[in-house]
């Protein structure tokens, strides 16, 4: 065996014997959960359903007890609660059933520890756990896409202006059985449209995806042209039409700060419109501001790294307080585990 | 000593990067905050409309952002429950729905349990279609939510009576991680109606340097990054953080968590410019050596 599949081996087995010690004698990464039942009665008749919480007060406008049981229906919901309310539920009632143990939720905080693991040994180097990890994020994503496009897009979209008695009685009891007829037209156009875009996958008749594509290019271009000319543009020359002399409204005096950074913002602006200005060449004059203008995109390049930095870290904070905090239970700032 | 740090594997720099961000996690660094004018006035927004306004809270985020944009979505779902405000959510992304979710049960569900489904809040959900759904609600908001996420129609639903377009709300809380987000509130909602609709949003830090040219007027207040989180979560608690002690004056983490991440925060910034500072002080004297060599 080589020397480091050595050391890595006993950094595993002694990691793993650590990390099983923290779960089974400190409970660390346990997950509970508050279960409530929901249970209602059908006071109505089979043509005419009336739905009753059976744990509200209109139960007792009926006579609950004479009600067959294919007349009921009840479930269970579960709600994420911490560890210490599980601890101070127990004490004040040992073996109660309300607030119990989340053998699938403690799995699950398992796994997103593990793989939040497996994804940062990258940084050591490639290895097979980040490539187990990748596949599967990459799996799983593909996968909800295509769960998300069917039940918020076809679904409720397509097929519920298609075929919605069909969708009104198996999956969206909520929609109308009878839609608007321009919106069956609609629906019938972009299926068509749709349709015609999978062409592409044709051997021969790929060109026909172009109809449709075409299609999605001009109606966004006509979209996002306007928007984008109104807030992007007009709205940005009207935005930099300010005062360079600010007079305080409430003391009616010069107020300097305010006249310093709507100085430098119209500067700014006008040196870096110099710098994208290429019909004249950078020389003399025009050539002194573009470099203005270059120092004002580089301090605002810098200012957005700061921000990109700003931000990853953010997210790397937030995975160590989660595996610090969620999983191994090493800081409780808000006394979430103080099952003591 | 020039060759140990040229040559010095990166792996070293992760490991202290590590150690910048765990090590104040570890320890609970905090350190105090002092909100700037941006913050302030996303807070003034919302605290400045009168109790019962109506509030759209629009959550274009998913798990990936929830670091940065998670405390920023938790405090302003706080400030509107302790301002009394009515609150609709939606979100343009599919993950959204679940964010929203996390913060009723989080904020609303947890601390403030007389607030009554349908008549204080409703979750409308996730639609599909980006911009399109923006500029369809800004004319017929029941065309574009017919029904909230438990499929109620929203002709049931006590909050939405009266609601024909967004410009029957009184602000939108946007908090964005990309597209679509803020930049499509604006473009489609706000632009074009400008004295109707106002808009505060929390954006990621990516996205923050392109938010800038908003401000003032098409964008009065926004939350950049972590660090707007964690000013506007100060401003807000210092409010009212008395609503949401319970009763042994224990508060949910959820209401410190921009802060805390300001402590890692601070110190990786510290290491990150040393880092720079480094980096070019090696390039140089290497350039020199080349030079002279």
């Amino acid at each position: 065996m080589k020397r480091e599949t050595l050391v890595w081996t006993i950094v595993f087995v002694i990691g793993g014997v650590m990390l099983l010690a923290n779960a089974f004698l400190r409970g660390a990464g346990n997950q509970y959960v508050r279960v409530d039942e929901r249970a209602f009665v059908n006071v109505g008749t089979d043509d005419d359903p009336k739905w009753v919480n059976a744990g509200s007060d209109d139960i007792l406008d009926h006579d609950a007890a004479t009600i067959s049981a294919d007349r009921r229906v009840s479930w269970k919901t579960s709600s994420t609660v911490d560890a210490r309310v599980w601890a101070e539920a127990e004490r004040a009632d040992p073996g109660q059933r309300t607030i119990v143990f989340s053998l699938s939720r403690t799995v699950g905080t398992w796994l997103a520890a593990l793989f939040t693991l497996a994804i940062l040994s990258f940084l050591y180097r490639d290895n097979p756990f980040y490539k187990s990890a990748e596949s599967i994020i990459v799996g799983v994503s593909a996968a909800y896409w295509m769960v998300v496009g069917f039940w918020d897009t076809l679904v409720p979209i397509l097929f519920a202006n298609i075929v919605p008695e069909l969708v009104k009685g198996t999956v969206m009891p909520g929609i109308s059985d009878s839609p608007a007829m321009d919106a069956r037209i609609k629906a019938l156009v972009a299926l068509v449209l749709g349709a015609l875009l999978l062409c592409r996958l044709l051997p021969k008749g790929g060109w026909i995806s172009r109809w449709p594509m075409a299609f999605i290019i001009g109606a966004f271009c006509g979209l996002r042209l306007i928007a984008f000319l109104h807030a992007d543009f007009l709205s940005q020359i009207s935005n930099s039409i300010i005062p360079l002399w600010v007079v305080d409204p409430a003391t009616q005096t010069f107020d300097i700060w305010s006249s310093l950074e709507n100085i430098t913002l119209i500067a700014g602006v006008l040196a870096c419109l110099v710098y994208f200005f290429f019909s004249i060449e950078h020389k003399g004059v025009v050539g002194r501001t573009a470099r203005v203008g270059i120092w004002f995109l580089m301090i605002t390049f810098g200012a957005a790294f700061g921000y990109t930095v700003m931000g990853r870290i953010a997210l790397l904070a937030m995975r160590l307080e989660f595996l610090f905090e969620d999983w191994l239970w090493l800081v409780d700032p808000a006394g979430r585990h103080a099952i003591g | 000593m020039y060759e140990f740090f040229r040559d010095l594997d990166r792996r070293w720099i992760f490991l202290l990067m590590f150690l910048a961000v765990s090590v104040p996690i570890l320890a609970q660094l905090q350190f105090p905050e002092k909100p700037t004018g941006l913050a302030e006035s996303t807070f003034r927004e919302i605290d400045d409309l009168p109790p019962g306004s109506r509030v759209l809270l629009a959550f274009d985020y998913d798990p990936a952002s929830e670091g940065e944009l998670g405390p920023m979505a938790t405090s302003f779902v706080l400030h509107c429950a302790a301002k009394g405000h009515r609150m609709y959510f939606l979100a343009l992304w599919p993950v959204g729905t679940r964010m929203i979710e996390q913060k009723i049960d989080s904020v609303l569900r947890a601390d403030f349990p007389h607030l009554v489904y349908g008549q204080d809040y409703v979750n409308l959900g996730f639609k599909t279609g980006n911009e399109g759904v923006i500029k369809l609600i800004v004319s017929d908001f029941p065309r574009a939510f017919p029904a909230d996420i438990q499929g109620t129609p929203v002709s049931d639903i006590p909050m939405m009576q009266g609601i024909r377009n967004l410009l029957d709300l009184d602000l939108i809380a946007n908090v964005s991680a990309g597209y679509p987000g803020t930049k499509e509130w604006i473009q489609y909602a706000v632009t074009p109606n400008p004295s109707d609709i106002r808009i505060v949003a929390g954006c990621t830090g990516v996205q923050a340097p392109l938010m800038y040219p908003y401000i003032p007027s098409q964008l009065p207040g926004l939350l950049a990054a972590i660090k707007g989180a964690a000013e506007y979560e100060k401003l807000v608690m210092d409010r009212y953080g008395h609503l949401v002690h319970a009763e042994d004056g224990r508060v949910s983490g959820i209401y410190a968590e921009g802060r805390r991440r300001m402590g890692p925060q601070l110190i990786a910034h510290v290491l990150m410019v040393i880092l720079i500072i480094a980096g070019n002080v090696i390039y140089f004297v290497g350039r020199r050596r080349e030079a002279r060599s």
